[in-house]
Formats: structure tokens, sequence, C-alpha cells
């Protein structure tokens, strides 16, 4: 088969699962903390796999964005849909100003710039009263979508979630395969030369940067109405951790990479949770090990090289 | 029009596939879901699953002719695994009761499924008050301490005791935040002032400098509002600037696994208020000795506490007739418990309402035996001990 | 007399409590500071090493009977050792790659290590006792201060001193600086490059469990002593300069006392503060305050 037709036809047999598989037994609330959480770290690939900036401090967005929405939900009484996208703006703001800041730095200085910056917005998470600390913002309720369709039955959600994550999803795919995306894959692989070339590379760079935010941002608000609540754990650093390791695991610069390793590190924390708790961090940290020294590429990475290794051989 | 009644018509639909009973059949299902891995797996944990199980194998396996089963999960101190755990349970595996353990904000979001969900959710290792006030529900009981009654017993007794100027070391989170106000409140209602206060943040690397201001006040009674490890790491420097020649401290919320990891030497003096103490009773001796032939320590008062209201579930269940949660919460809040752990009463908003202690940790020469920590200063009885009727925030308890 | 709405005296206990604790940091990051200035790796397993050389020192007394004192330098040889270990077995492989490996490599075992001791210790720590000789405390006057912070502040001083005059001064630091720099010419000289690598990380690990010895008879030895630290070392020598010895030194000082400071005025923030330091720092100095812009 051709490359192209392999990959779309992938797509499509995932579709087709996720579209069926309530019906078949998966538990769905599980499916959607799941998509939430791939959003999450599409966003996240989004910066490091295609534009080649390693953030440190993403949490900031998913999480602040989670509480966002909850509070105007829950205490405001806004529709499902504007404080959802209040959660997006406001990501998207806090992105536009880390990125101001962080910019200008390359590597590991960037990274670090992005966890202080992380660290700060989840001190004020800690102290203002809208969050409820440690207790975290609960019993955030689902609403209506446009007024009209109740999302308080898991099925209902569920079909939601699917279709904003393959809009979504889709929307990546075409930012990334656009001319703009281009661009941004030259700054990857070469900063000096687009520089020479003329193109205003910090304000590529910052673009990506909010547009990543948003999207993280939409992940988190999506994850409040899922699960009904938002807590410190969100904005925790650790939090950016997690989301490192899905893109990692998965593949990094791949399209669907971080999806499969969102999959498997929410797989991962809910079966293992019941059956070996204690071990959870240390199976996490060896596959954290694992991946870096064996399987650089992901899942997905490792996937497409062997393909083309048979290709190439055929 | 028809686009809209369209889509409520499938949404109707699909909610009604997703619709899971409780069934009575099958076997009775037990939940219990604790942070097993981090600060507070030592208190409760892994043994205090096993706890539950083993007042699942003394009640004789089974109620009702169905065998119990026990699960258990980690929710590593994050809220939306412990939400979803319990969600998944009560969906998939017709979950007929679930414990909870350690962490207020993952009880709290627990309660809340489980009151979506109407089954039972009896809390043991969580402290905030307000699972029993703001946010009660039918299907929540708080069973083995809470904030309030924390702070009244070690608050009024060291008051009575003469102890009338305090000063608050408190963790700067929701939690130590409630202790700390809680306190306050019981220290003016007895007479007492708080000559100041210090919030320190979350995993604070080092108390030298909060002692130091808390040594200034010269306050009678250093009150740590804090819990796990910055109690412990507070507690030590205390010792080391000599802090504990000049005030006595009252540790708001002390287990005995942070008196044993710290040592006599670290804690002698130290008032903490708690629920139950291993040494108190031959029942309790006997329940303690079994704990320490499989884990080599002592067991904490969350841990005693999971056995008792296990064994006190079943209980009701048998009385009930029946697994169905609302029936079953009936006959629990309408029996008089009395087993080694506590003597008392579930209360209509879900509080359980049993004696509290204010100990004191013994000297290093007056502790005979192993892990022999404690003496015991006053009982409070439980209706002064917890939130009063009048006081409380949740409109069952005033019926 | 009061400064800034505190008493004078009060101020200076602050002060000087900031500084002890600045000593402290100052040696964390001293480690971090030479592994990445001469090997290009963020060493994210810092903090479990210096959880290591903590627990090291609890063990030897426990299980050992060895004091303080020995343990002081046995248990940075058995960290230095594992740190070795480490070297060999994994990062080796990272050498030429994005840094970014060897960050997520690197975090990988820490966690591998701080699960697995949680799994042996549990998580509510050891207590380990202060060493007799510097036990009781000096009334300075305006405020009482333990002895053993007091030698905590010296004994930092010392090491950092001593390394940084090993790297910027001797001819093996001069080896390992030019080693960094251009491995291959260095070798031609007759210079076994990677064993000076391996050695130096090793030296690093040790450094980090030698602050953990420091740290045990002052705070209670449990596995997630390191992680709480681990963000805040980070801090301190990228405001430092990444390269830079002196930088993390004169910053980890700083910061005790900026920390310090704050803890007074405004105490919720004491965690945070360095971050915000950090925030301000970049902006105007991005290489750090001492570092080299690459």
């Amino acid at each position: 088969m051709q490359p192209n037709q392999t990959v779309r036809v992938t797509y499509l047999a995932l579709l087709a699962f996720v579209l069926v598989a309530p019906f078949i037994g998966v538990y769905p609330v599980l499916v959607m903390k799941l998509l939430c959480f791939a959003l999450f770290a599409c966003a996240f690939n989004l910066l490091l796999g295609f534009t080649g900036l390693l953030s440190f401090g993403h949490a900031a967005f998913f999480g602040f964005s989670a509480y966002v929405t909850g509070y105007f939900i829950k205490s405001q009484g806004w529709p499902t849909e504007l404080a959802v996208a209040a959660g997006v703006v406001v990501a998207a703001f806090i992105g536009l100003v880390f990125g101001l800041v962080a910019i200008r730095r390359q590597g590991i200085y960037f990274a670090m710039i992005t966890l202080a910056l992380a660290q700060m917005v989840f001190f004020i998470c800690l102290q203002a009263p809208f969050t409820g600390g440690e207790d975290g913002l609960q019993g955030v309720p689902r609403g209506k979508l446009l007024g009209f369709i109740p999302l308080d039955s898991d099925m209902v959600m569920y079909y939601v979630m699917v279709a904003i994550f393959v809009g979504c999803f889709l929307g990546i795919t075409r930012i990334v395969t656009s001319p703009y995306g281009q661009v941004l894959k030259m700054i990857r692989e070469n900063e000096p030369r687009a520089i020479s070339l003329g193109y205003e590379v910090d304000r590529y760079k910052l673009l990506a940067f909010v547009l990543s935010a948003a999207l993280a941002g939409l992940a988190g608000s999506l994850k409040t109405l899922v699960m009904g609540f938002a807590t410190l754990s969100d904005v925790h650093w650790s939090m950016s951790g997690e989301v490192i390791l899905m893109s990692l695991l998965g593949g990094v610069g791949t399209f669907l990479g971080p999806v499969i390793g969102a999959g498997i590190v929410v797989a991962l924390q809910d079966t293992l949770a019941d059956k070996v708790g204690e071990w959870v961090t240390v199976i996490i940290g060896a596959i954290f090990v694992v991946c870096v020294l064996a399987f650089r590429k992901g899942v997905v990475g490792e996937l497409h090289a062997w393909m083309e290794r048979r290709r190439a051989r055929a | 029009m028809k686009l809209k009644t369209l889509v409520a018509a499938m949404a109707i639909g699909l909610g009604t596939v997703s619709a899971f009973a409780q069934s009575n059949s099958g076997p009775v299902r037990i939940g219990f879901i604790t942070d097993m891995s981090s600060v507070y797996a030592d208190i409760d944990g892994p043994a205090g699953g096993e706890m539950v199980k083993w007042a699942v194998q003394d009640f004789g396996g089974k109620v009702l002719g169905r065998p119990v089963e026990v699960l258990t999960a980690d929710h590593q101190n994050k809220a939306d695994v412990a939400s979803s755990k319990a969600r998944e349970w009560m969906d998939k595996d017709n979950l007929a009761m679930l414990v909870g353990g350690t962490n207020s904000g993952t009880a709290l979001a627990m309660s809340k499924v489980a009151s979506e969900k109407k089954r039972a959710f009896l809390v043991i290792g969580a402290g905030s008050a307000r699972l029993t006030n703001e946010d009660c529900s039918p299907y929540t009981v708080h069973y083995a301490y809470d904030t309030v009654s924390l702070a009244k017993v070690a608050g009024k007794a060291l008051i009575q005791a003469g102890n009338k100027t305090w000063y608050f070391l408190t963790a700067d989170y929701a939690f130590g935040a409630s202790l700390e106000g809680d306190a306050t409140n019981v220290v003016k209602a007895n007479g007492g002032t708080v000559v100041g206060s210090v919030k320190h943040p979350l995993n604070a690397s080092d108390f030298s400098s909060f002692l130091l201001q808390a040594q200034g006040s010269k306050a009678q009674i250093l009150a740590m509002a804090n819990a796990g490890g910055d109690f412990t790491n507070a507690m030590k420097a205390a010792k080391e600037f000599g802090v504990t020649k000049t005030m006595k401290v009252a540790g708001l919320l002390v287990f005995i696994n942070d008196v044993h990891s710290l040592g006599l030497s670290n804690t002698e003096g130290l008032q903490l208020a708690d629920s139950w103490y291993w040494n108190q009773d031959d029942a309790s001796r006997k329940f303690a000795k079994r704990f320490f032939e499989k884990y080599k320590r002592m067991p904490s008062s969350l841990q005693a506490a999971d056995y008792s209201v296990t064994m006190n579930y079943l209980k009701a269940v048998q009385a009930a007739g029946t697994t169905e949660s609302d029936r079953v919460l009936t006959a629990l809040k309408g029996m008089k418990i009395d087993d080694f752990y506590n003597k008392g009463q579930i209360r209509a908003d879900g509080r359980m309402i049993h004696d509290m202690y204010l100990f004191q940790v013994k000297g290093q020469k007056e502790s005979t035996t192993p892990w022999d920590y404690y003496k015991m200063v006053t009982k409070v009885p439980g209706e002064q001990a917890f939130t009063t009727p009048a006081e409380s925030k949740c409109a069952a308890a005033k019926k | 007399m009061e400064i800034f709405g505190i008493p004078l005296q009060a101020f200076l206990g602050q002060l000087v409590l900031g500084l002890v604790n600045g000593a402290f940091y100052a040696m964390l990051s001293l480690g971090l500071a030479v592994i990445f200035g001469l090997l290009d790796i963020v060493n994210f397993a810092h903090g479990a090493l210096y959880m290591l050389g903590a627990f090291a020192a609890w063990i030897l007394l426990d299980k050992f009977e060895v004091n303080f004192w020995f343990a002081l330098i046995l248990a940075p040889l058995i960290v230095g050792a594992l740190g070795v270990v480490i070297e060999r077995a994994f990062l080796k492989r990272l050498y030429g790659l994005d840094p970014l490996y060897g960050l997520l490599l690197t975090f990988g075992i820490a966690l591998i290590l701080e699960g697995v001791f949680r799994y042996m210790y549990g998580s509510s720590g050891q207590s380990y006792p202060v060493p007799e000789l510097l036990g009781g405390a000096t009334n300075l006057g305006f405020m009482v201060l333990p002895n053993y912070r007091a030698f905590v502040v010296v004994a930092s001083l010392v090491v950092c001193l001593g390394t940084w005059f090993l790297i910027e001064r001797t001819r093996l630091g001069a080896y390992l600086r030019a080693g960094t720099e251009n491995a291959k010419l260095v070798q031609a000289f007759g210079v076994n490059v990677p064993v000076m690598v391996m050695l130096t990380y090793g030296a690093g690990a040790a450094l980090a469990a030698m602050a953990g010895v420091l740290a045990a008879p002052i705070i209670q030895v449990s596995p997630l002593m390191g992680s709480n630290l681990i963000i805040v070392v980070f801090a301190v020598v990228v405001i430092g300069g990444m390269g830079s010895i002196l930088g993390s030194v004169i910053t980890g000082l700083g910061l005790g006392v900026i920390e310090g400071l704050t803890r007074v005025f405004y105490p919720e923030a004491s965690n945070v503060v360095v971050f915000v330091v950090m925030v301000i720092v970049l902006i105007i100095r991005p290489a750090g305050l001492f570092g080299k812009e690459a």
C-alpha cells in the first residue's frame, strides 16, 4: 500500500474504533479522559515536534484554563460553550505573556523560563480563593452545549468530545502542513538560515506558542467538563513532565504519536492504580529511561522508520 | 425546532443506554481508594486496604449469602484518578460501598461521584469538615476525624489547662487554613488570644525562619497547623532551635507514624488530638498486636477506623437485608456503634459522633515498650468535639 | 530599633538563617553546575542523588553504626560510584544528541530511585541525629544559632571553594575544561577523556550526596526530600549561569538570603520567589548572572 493510504486507513480504523467503543464495553469516561490528554499532548507536540521548542510549563495553560472554565460554569452560571471559550482565551493570553518573555532564549534556558513562569501560575492558583486551593474546584456541572444538548449523560458527552477532538486534530494537521507550518519546520531545523532568508522568526515562534497554549487550554477546559473538577495537580510541574513523556513515548514530531503516547500513559496510570499502586512512578521512570535510550522516536516514530526500512528493502 | 428535538431525543436515548442501576445479586464489592505511594502512604495506604479486607474476613467473607470482594486503588493524590476509579467501579463493577482514604481534595471529588451514583461513601482518611458541612450528602459518612474536632479538642483542652496565648505555624493550603481557622475560633471562644501566625509554603525545605518568628511572639502554645513531612521537619527544627523549651507545641494533625519517625527525643511533650490509640485498652491492644505481627509497626487511628467502618457497614447490610445504599445508610445511621475503635452514632448529616482524645507524647524514660508513645490527657465527648447541629452548614444536621 | 517594620534583632536573625540556607543551596547547586558546565548534561537526577546521600548516611548509622563523620566521606563515595555506573550505563550513549534527552533520561532515573526508596522505606521519613560534637547552640546575642547549622555553612563554603579552585586553578581542572570543549584534541594529547567525563559525573553525584549527608540531621530523611528541592536548585544554577561554578555558589548564597527575607515579609511566597528572580534575571541577562552566552 502507498504510505498515504496506510496512514488514511489507520486513521479511519482508529476513528471507527473510537466511535463504537462505548458499545463494545470500553468505559467511556476513561476514553474521554484519554482524549483530553491526547489533545493536550498534540498541542504540546505542535510546539516541540514541529517548532522545536521544549516547554516545561505547559501545565499552566492546561490547568489554569481548567479552573477558569470550572469557575465560570459553577460560580457564574455561564453557558458551557462560553465558559470553554473563556478558558481557551485565557490560556492563549497566558501563552502570549509566557511567549513574549521566553521566545528570545534557546534550548534549556527557554525550558527553564517556561518552568519558572508556570511555577508562578501554580502559586497564583494555590493562593487565589476561586480555585479552592488543595480541595480544588469541585462539583462543576456539565450544563447544556449551545443551550439544548444536555451533556450530563456520559454518552452524549462522549460523542461531543470525539467530535471536538477530531476537529482539533484535523486543525493541527492543517496548520502543520500549511505554508506557515513549513516555515516552522524550517525554523526548527535551521534557525540561522531562516533568519538569513528574512523570516521574522520570533513572530512565527510566538504564534506557534500561543496556538499551542490555546489548544492546551481547550484540553484543560474539556477535562473540567468531563471530570467535573479542576485541582492543583492540573497546574503542577509534574503535569508538564507528564505531557513531555506522552509526546516522547508516542513520537515527537508525528501526528498520531502524542495521541498514542497519551493513551499509553493514561491507561497505565489507570490500570496500574489498582494493581501495583506503589510502583506507578517507578514504572513511568523506567519507561522514560527505556524510551530515551532505545526508543527515541517513540512508538509512532519507530513504526514509521520500520515501514521506511521495509519499503527501502522491497 | 425539529433539529433541536431530534438532538434532544438522541441525547435521551443515549442517556438511557448508559443508565447503570445497582444490582442486588452477584458479589458485594467494597472499594478502597487512598494514597498508596506518596506522603500519606504510611498512615493509611496499603495497610488500610488490608484492614478493610480483615474486617470482611472476620465478618465471614459473605453477607446476605453473597461473597464480599474488596477492590483497592492508589489515587496518587490526584482527584481525577480517584474520581474516575470510583466512577468506573460504580458503573462497571456494581460497587456497593466506597471507603475513602487520605487527601481531602480526592474525598470531595469522590463524594460528588458517590452522591451522583447513589452509593455509600464512608470517609476515613480525609479531614476536611466540608464533607459534612457545605459539601454534605446523604451518601457520605465522615467516620474518623475532621479538622473541626482536632481543633476543638486540642484548643479547648489546652486553654482550660491555662495555655491562653497561641501562635500558629500554618501550611499555606486550604487544609492548613481550615485547621488554623477552626482552632482560632475555639481559642477565642474559650478566652484565649492568638498572638500571631505565619503561613509557610507546602513542602517548605526549612522552618528555622518561621520558628524564629514564633519564638519572638512569646506565646505559650505553638500550634502546628500542618501535617506529614511539613510537621515532622518543623518539629525537628523546633527542638533544634530550643523552641520546645519556651513554648508548648501542639500538633493539630499528627499520627503515630509521625511521632515514630521523629523519635521521642524530638517529640517529648507534644500535645495532639486523635480518635484512637493502640494502647488505650485491651480490645485495641488485641487489634494492634495482630497488625504488628504483619507490619512490624503499630496501626494508626485511620487503619483502625478502616477496619471498624467496614465491619459496621457489613452489619448494617445484614440488618437492612439489602445492599441498596439508601436502606443500608438508614440502618447504619440508626445503629449504636460500639467496637474497639469507637463508640457512638452516625448523625443525619453523615458525621460519626464519637469521643476524641487529647494525648501527650511521653518522654524517653516514661516509655516502657516499643511504640509506647502517648499518655492520655483528656477525653472529649463526641457532642463537644464535633461541629454542633447549630454550627453546621448542612441542612440534614438541623433536623 | 526597627528595619522595615521588624525589630533589628529579628531581622539579623533572619539574615543569618538565610545565609545558612544559602550555603546549603550553594553546595547543592555546585554538583549540578559542575555536571552541566563540564558535561553539558542537565542532571535531573540530582535531587535523587542528594536523597541517596542522606539515606546512605542513615543506613550507615542504623545498620553499621558508622557515625556522621565517616558517613560524610563514605556516603559521597558510594553515591559517586553509583554516579559513575549511571554515566557508563546510560549517559554515555547520549553524548552528541540534544541535551533534552539527557534531561529526560535523568528525570526517569530520578523517578525510579525515588519510587524504589519509597517502596522500601515509606514516605514518613527517618530521623537522623545531630552529631554530638556539633550539638547545642550558641547565643549570638540577637538569636540562638544551633552549632550544627554554623557547621553546615563552614563545610559548604569549604567544599565550594575547594571545588572551584580545583576546576579553575589546577591542571586537572584545565584538562577537564579543555576536554569538554574539544574531546578529540585533548585525547590526542594523551588524556583519557571518557574516564575523565565519567569521574566528573561521579564527582557531581558525590557533591549532591555530601549535601544530603549534611541535610540529614536537619530534615527528615525521606525519599521525597530531593524532588521538593530539585527545581529550586535548577533555578539557582540557571540564574547563576549554567556554565559557571562561581555563579551558582554566589547565587545559592544570595537566594538563601532573599528567601529568608521573603519568609519574613511574605512567607507564603518563599517557595516561588526563586522563580520570580529567575525570570527577571533571564530577561536582563539571558545567559544568567555569570554565564557565557553560547
